[in-house]
């Protein structure tokens, strides 16, 4: 019985999003005060109802509840407690059923905020927040009800897929997820914006602390998916160019164009129908990619079961909300032309460039992953996309991205005085270019053509970066938050650079053969295969390998890789063995018995890959501080951190903060 | 320099900029897009040789033969009506086995093998890439066709009782 009541706290939910966006809506389109009060508390109870279904889809996991067909698929009495709690999310309507919750939270954080915003306009930002809520609750309801019977019930359970079983990913989506709805918020304050065709730029400055947060959590939790396909999927690649991978990536792009050209519209007042459009864009791709992952029309790790229900379902769900937006847009924007001007060579300017470039290497990754769907589509054949056309074609807009980036952090708003500075500029440069020749040519050898400009480019925006506080510093003066916090990221952005720079140019990958006493070279590092044992876990059996790794007739590190057999589902699963240090990881991965005594070994080395994650971490943490520091600077702005969740220590404890 | 000679210009430069991208995109698009081909296509003589391509099908059982020892590895890839020989000298995935779909990235050599560079086997142990299921499917019809019923029926079972059966419809094991 506790199952059904699952399915009716959905069903309310439903209807209570209906009221909620009727209320919001048509509450301030009439100017009815009541209305207006109703709407957050629609949202209230939504909320409410979404997790106490959400507890009732855990406790059926937790009690083995094997006569709910999505625990029976998803889960097995000998998972251990963690992974049957994480399992809510190990499929397709456990992960929709957690977006609806997401954005349920984030609708939660805008009504405590609320209080900061125009009543009428806040009214418009929760009743568009309930209309995509009432959507995907519809399509739960109808096309993937977690909460379907499985009758008569199995006595055990089909085991969650193995490479779901790891930490990494038990976080790694409700992070991800934090990120793709957050761009809902975005999304409604600018439908909000539009209806209302306010001329002011208060609209912008009320929506950048929403989309920064949520652009750090997309930030942070591709790069948490991107070092648990590392490790977990066992081969340690980071980056695939996988269509899933794109989907979350190209709403990252533009939500980073978005957060730039906020600025300009907050503080200057330009872009304004831009921004707009941008923050209809991010949406739509959030939109986009759930339809691409979750409708089964592209093959990936991600994809699952296909059901053409859902795809035409979610598909008219798109053009509904983008072509409404879109249509919206096509009525107010014309109305929002700023008479400001600015000169080249001005901040303006580069981030004029910036959005530009952004959206050209979105561009680059949108046509790359739908080709292969037109082409099916058209009868053209089957196709497909890979790194070799993502990598050089991705490079086009990125590398003047990344020097524009460099010389734009020195530039003043409105005038284009970059010649006022002339030194810090010419100063940064050369002292990158000195250090990105030591390190390509001198601590990494064997460069590659792109690598010495990977490597100036990385140092000179993370110099670049510094200087300005730096010189603050110097001077006796407080660095202001908004400043540490843009700097901190753009640090990311650079050792990001560095680490993909000599990952791509110094990696040694080898794939080998080898009797337990042999040895491989790989650069300076000898790796040695001593052995395999058996081995036994909770849900699995297997064979564990061991590879001594040392370095000058030193030992570095042994190295573990395993190859499980997972019981259940009959899977086996490599697990790849990893000695992580800051300035390089060494890997080795089993492969099988190859006969003749040997086994066969993928073995790896990959200088500096650890900044990869850590880049983008760091652009995460700049996010934060960014907006912190903002609202520690006027309480009165909406800023999005309490309802984040964060302690209010961390706000006054954050440096540079401004009283 | 008007201002409204500055804007063209301005917008001029962004145009030639989107154009650049835009052609570099297209041609690293038309010179990398991989094509997919199934034993009967290249039977067909479909394929040039040299060009990369995915090869899909079944692993035929029994075909798997490895040199003890080394890495090197021959298999034979079927959709139950052509066959095409694989070579590859890498770790195969975990997925990997005899009698189940896979995929693989490489190129045909002039005596007709295909020399792998890459072989993939999904991570899902019922998904069957979907244009390896198709392949089979229409390998079946048309051995229907040709009077080979018991094949066709088999190969037909295997194509969409592996791509679509849901996951508790399988055997216990």
């Amino acid at each position: 019985m506790v199952v059904e009541l699952g399915h009716y706290a959905l069903i309310l939910a439903l209807l209570l999003a209906a009221a909620q966006a009727f209320f919001g809506l048509a509450g301030a389109a009439l100017g009815r005060e009541r209305w207006l009060a109703a709407a957050p508390s629609a949202a209230g109870g939504q909320f409410v109802f979404l997790a106490l279904a959400s507890a009732v889809l855990v406790n059926a996991f937790v009690q083995d509840d094997f006569s709910v067909r999505y625990v029976a698929e998803n889960s097995n009495a000998a998972l251990p407690l963690f992974y049957r709690v994480t399992a809510f999310w190990g499929a397709h309507e456990g992960s929709l059923l957690l977006w609806i919750v997401v954005l349920g939270g984030w609708t939660m954080a805008v009504v405590a905020r609320l209080r900061y915003l125009p009543a009428a306009f806040g009214a418009r930002v929760i009743g568009v927040l309930g209309l995509i809520s009432f959507g995907f609750l519809l399509f739960t309801l109808c096309t993937s009800d977690p909460f379907a019977r499985l009758l008569p019930a199995v006595p055990d359970g089909n085991d969650l897929n193995p490479v779901l079983q790891d930490f990494a990913f038990a976080v790694h989506p409700p992070i991800l997820y934090t990120g793709y709805v957050g761009f809902a918020v975005s999304f409604a304050f600018a439908c909000a914006a539009m209806i209302e065709g306010r001329r002011d730029q208060l609209w912008a400055r009320w929506m950048r602390p929403w989309t920064v947060i949520a652009w750090a959590f997309l930030a942070w939790g591709i790069a948490l998916g991107s070092w648990w396909a590392y490790y977990e999927l066992g081969w340690g690649g980071f980056w695939f160019w996988d269509p899933v991978e794109n989907a979350s990536f190209m709403p990252w792009l533009v939500g980073t164009a978005l957060i730039h050209s906020i600025a300009v519209t907050e503080r200057r007042g330009l872009f304004k129908s831009w921004t707009l459009l941008l923050a209809v864009a991010a949406f739509s791709l959030s939109l986009l990619g759930t339809f691409l992952v979750r409708s089964g029309v592209l093959v990936s790790v991600h994809s699952f079961a296909a059901d053409p229900r859902r795809g035409v379902f979610i598909l008219v769900f798109l053009i509904i909300m983008i072509g409404g937006a879109l249509g919206l847009y096509a009525w107010r924007a014309p109305g929002m032309r700023s008479p400001a001007g600015f000169e080249i060579l001005s901040r303006e300017a580069f981030l004029l460039f910036n959005n530009l470039l952004l959206v050209i290497s979105a561009a680059v990754v949108f046509g790359g992953t739908m080709a292969p769907l037109i082409a099916d589509t058209l009868g053209l054949g089957t196709l497909s996309v890979g790194p070799p056309y993502f990598n050089p074609s991705f490079l086009v807009p990125i590398l003047p991205l990344l020097s524009l980036l460099a010389l734009g952090i020195h530039a003043r708003w409105r005038r284009g005085a970059l010649r006022e500075s002339r030194r810090p500029l010419l100063l940064t440069l050369g002292l990158s270019l000195v250090l990105a020749m030591a390190l390509a040519l001198g601590v990494y050898a064997h460069p590659m053509p792109l690598t010495p400009i990977g490597a100036t480019l990385g140092c000179w925006i993370i110099l670049s970066s510094l200087y300005d506080p730096l010189d603050r510093l110097r001077r006796g003066l407080r660095v202001p938050a908004p400043l540490l916090g843009m700097s901190v990221a753009h640090i990311g952005v650079g050792l990001f650079v560095l680490g993909i720079t000599f990952v791509k140019s110094n990696s040694i990958e080898l794939d080998v053969a080898l009797k337990s006493g042999q040895s491989a070279q790989l650069g300076a590092y000898s790796f040695r295969y001593e052995g395999v044992e058996n081995i036994e876990g909770p849900n699995y059996d297997g064979v564990r390998g061991s590879v001594s790794v040392s370095r000058g007739g030193r030992l570095v590190t042994v190295l573990r890789p395993e190859k499980r057999r997972y019981w259940v589902q009959g899977t086996v699963q490599t697990t790849a063995a990893i000695a992580p240090a800051l300035s390089r990881d060494l890997l080795a991965a089993l492969g099988e018995d190859v006969g003749d005594g040997a086994y066969s070994l993928r073995l790896q080395y990959r200088p500096l890959i650890r900044f990869i994650w850590l880049g983008a971490l760091i652009m995460a943490i700049g996010g934060v501080i960014a907006v912190i520091g903002r609202r520690q600077r006027a309480s009165a702005l909406s800023g999005a951190t309490q309802a984040m969740g964060l302690p209010a220590g961390a706000a006054a404890q954050s440096p540079g903060s401004r009283s | 320099m008007t201002a409204r000679r500055r804007r063209l210009y301005w917008v001029l430069g962004i145009l030639a900029g989107v154009g650049i991208a835009g052609a570099l995109a297209l041609r690293a698009f038309e010179q990398n897009v991989m094509f997919y081909f199934d034993p009967s296509k290249i039977a067909a003589g479909e394929v040039h040789t040299g060009q990369r391509f995915r090869l899909g099908g079944m692993v035929e059982k029994g075909s798997v033969l490895r040199t003890p020892g080394s890495l090197e590895v021959r298999f034979v890839v079927t959709d139950f009506r052509h066959s095409v020989p694989v070579h590859y000298d890498k770790v195969l995935p975990d997925l990997f086995r005899e009698g189940a779909g896979v995929v693989a990235h490489g190129r045909l050599d002039e005596r007709g093998n295909f020399i792998a560079d890459e072989v993939l086997a999904k991570h899902d142990e019922k998904y069957m890439p979907p244009e390896v299921a198709r392949s089979l499917q229409q390998a079946a019809a048309s051995n229907a066709a040709s009077g080979d019923a018991a094949l066709a029926t088999g190969a037909a079972s295997r194509a969409t009782g592996t791509a679509a059966a849901p996951a508790l419809a399988q055997e216990p094991r």
